[in-house]
């Protein structure tokens, strides 16, 4: 398990960057993830890694392709200070666990060994011997996730069709 | 306790008589837009999940403007995907090469947004739509797909910054220094999760292609929204436009605000953001002579017709600097007819400027204008990350078009009033 950890206002056109678009495939777009602000991310992320960033961690364009290509490289979850709101969506949605947690995104360093239990949204850096408590969802973002996305929780109601 | 205009939209659209800032509800749509970009995602969720019913056709809008006409194969298919899909489901307002434009521009133009509706897109700047006092926010693919399957999106309604505008902007002072300028005062987090909502006496001093790049770029504060009162002018605008029944929507009195900031507009300078963050602004006086290789007028932001004025007036008659690319792009099919008809087409082209059909293309790096390592840019269009329009080392600084105008004829940032 490794530890990306990145700064303030990573953008999703660094994350997937624009020219790689017309691939949507999850798997191309993971080739290419954050290429443009660490060269080495796409060939030596691992599945169970673990991505930490700043604050407004995704802002910029809505391209639901950025967490398609962090989920896609193996990514467990993103741990951030804060989301940009169209890439919180975007990750519930799809089904990348991200947690807002700013003292675990400002105490965890790169090179520790963390695990996070994402039913109590505990984070446990076990190299620095602390833990942190990330912000609950509420309880109506909570049953999109537990519904498996956006799509079968309105299928499992009858909306959609 | 009183609400802003987003506030009571929501409401509307949710089927409540209140809601307060942070409540989760779910609301009915009006419009739900997609571009060749993200639209073949949500077709792939859409069709993943079983769907095979969309709850509108006529609500519907696909507009193929990221890569077209299609600068490779794959988005070629991507396009085919998005036109497949369109013809499938009947999809009345789908926009192809020939009567396509830059979505953000053609949608209003069109009459698809009117004040009071609740809007959503799979594409960031569908913000821009606030212009005209509707809701209208950015949102990914699978949004995109439940909403063209059920008509609804979830929102979590958001707390509002008010924007009190007052006095009138300045020669060479236009809508895209009003948010640089505010971008750069509450940084591009300033408003995240929050509405920014425009009043005051200055409002009305402002033409409405000021308002949409405005409204355009309040993702670029991390705004869910940016909002502004219907006036006169939104009616004569939207007059000829729209013939269905709308409502324009006002803040109650006693409306709470999470904070307020003043812009007096007649202090406002033209402004540029600096690489590589839309808050990085400057006075166009304190960054004046540094060099460029190429000039983008166009774009979501300001491709509309007075944008190409206020270009066509600074280019009239002068030539682009030798070394400099100077790229022009109407954002519609109207627009590029008008500026044809203006004679602003004829301008750039005697100044030595490309003029190409409506496309998003060189804002993202997608085409029409990609960069090389080390090259540097004055464009009107909303970002300036790392890479944004091309090699990694490549910059972006944003700015008018009076600004890009008068930097293509110097070849570097130069100051409109002083060309």
């Amino acid at each position: 398990m490794k530890i990306y950890k990145y700064g303030d206002n990573v953008d999703t056109d660094v994350i997937i960057p624009a020219r790689h678009l017309n691939d949507p495939d999850p798997k191309a777009l993971a080739s290419h993830c954050m290429e443009d602000i660490d060269k080495d991310f796409a060939k030596t992320v691992e599945q169970g890694d673990i991505v930490v960033g700043g604050a407004n961690f995704g802002c910029g364009s809505s391209r639901e392709h950025a967490p398609l290509a962090i989920k896609a490289s193996g990514v467990k979850c993103v741990i951030a200070k804060s989301y940009a709101r169209i890439f919180y969506r975007n990750a519930i949605n799809i089904g990348l666990p991200i947690l807002e947690c700013a003292e675990a995104a400002e105490g965890i360093r790169p090179g520790d060994e963390v695990s996070v239990d994402f039913a109590t949204g505990v984070i446990s850096d076990e190299t620095q011997g602390k833990t942190w408590q990330a912000a609950p969802f509420p309880a109506f973002i909570d049953g999109i996730i537990q519904s498996g996305g956006l799509l079968k929780s309105l299928k499992a109601r009858g909306v959609a069709k | 306790m009183g609400m802003t205009m987003t506030q009571k939209i929501l409401a509307r659209h949710a089927g409540l008589s209140e809601v307060k800032a942070g409540q989760l509800i779910e609301a009915k749509l009006d419009l739900v837009l997609g571009n060749d970009i993200t639209t073949p995602v949500a077709i792939t969720e859409f069709e993943k999940a079983g769907l095979t019913q969309v709850f509108d056709r006529d609500k519907i809008a696909i507009v193929l403007d990221h890569s077209t006409p299609c600068k490779d194969i794959k988005s070629a298919q991507l396009c085919a995907q998005a036109r497949d899909f369109a013809g499938k489901y009947a999809i009345t307002h789908f926009y192809d090469v020939g009567q396509v434009g830059i979505e953000h521009a053609l949608l209003p133009e069109k009459g698809l947004c009117a004040p009071g509706e609740a809007i959503i897109g799979a594409d960031s700047h569908t913000c821009t739509y606030g212009a005209l006092g509707c809701f209208s926010t950015g949102v990914g693919s699978t949004d995109m797909a439940a909403g063209m399957a059920t008509g609804l999106a979830w929102f979590k309604v958001p707390a509002a910054i008010k924007v009190t505008l007052k006095g009138k902007l300045r020669p060479y002072v236009s809508g895209k220094d009003v948010i640089l300028h505010l971008i750069g005062l509450i940084g591009v987090d300033g408003a995240l999760y929050q509405s920014l909502e425009f009043a005051g006496e200055g409002v009305a001093e402002l033409t409405m292609d000021d308002r949409f790049t405005i409204a355009n770029m309040a993702i670029e504060a991390g705004a869910k929204n940016g909002i502004f009162p219907v006036d006169d002018k939104t009616r004569a605008y939207l007059e000829g436009r729209v013939s269905r029944p709308w409502e324009a929507v006002e803040a109650d009195g006693d409306a709470v605000y999470e904070r307020e900031v003043v812009i007096d507009l007649s202090a406002l300078r033209p402004t540029v953001s600096l690489p590589h963050l839309p808050s990085n602004t400057k006075t166009v006086d304190e960054v004046a002579g540094l060099p460029i290789q190429q000039v983008v007028i166009g774009s979501c932001t300001n491709g509309r017709l007075k944008d190409l004025e206020e270009a066509a007036a600074i280019l009239k008659g002068k030539t682009v600097a030798a070394g400099i690319r100077c790229i022009v792009i109407p954002a519609t099919q109207q627009i590029y007819m008008d500026a044809m008809k203006a004679g602003y087409l004829e301008t750039f082209i005697n100044a030595g400027c490309a003029v190409s059909t409506p496309t998003c293309g060189p804002c993202l790096g997608g085409h029409m204008g990609v960069m090389a390592a080390g090259e540097r840019c004055v464009s009107t269009t909303n970002r300036n990350f790392v890479g944004r329009m091309g090699d990694v080392s490549s910059e972006v600084i944003l700015a008018s078009p009076a600004v890009a105008a008068a930097s293509a004829i110097a070849g570097c940032v130069a100051d409109p009033s002083k060309i």
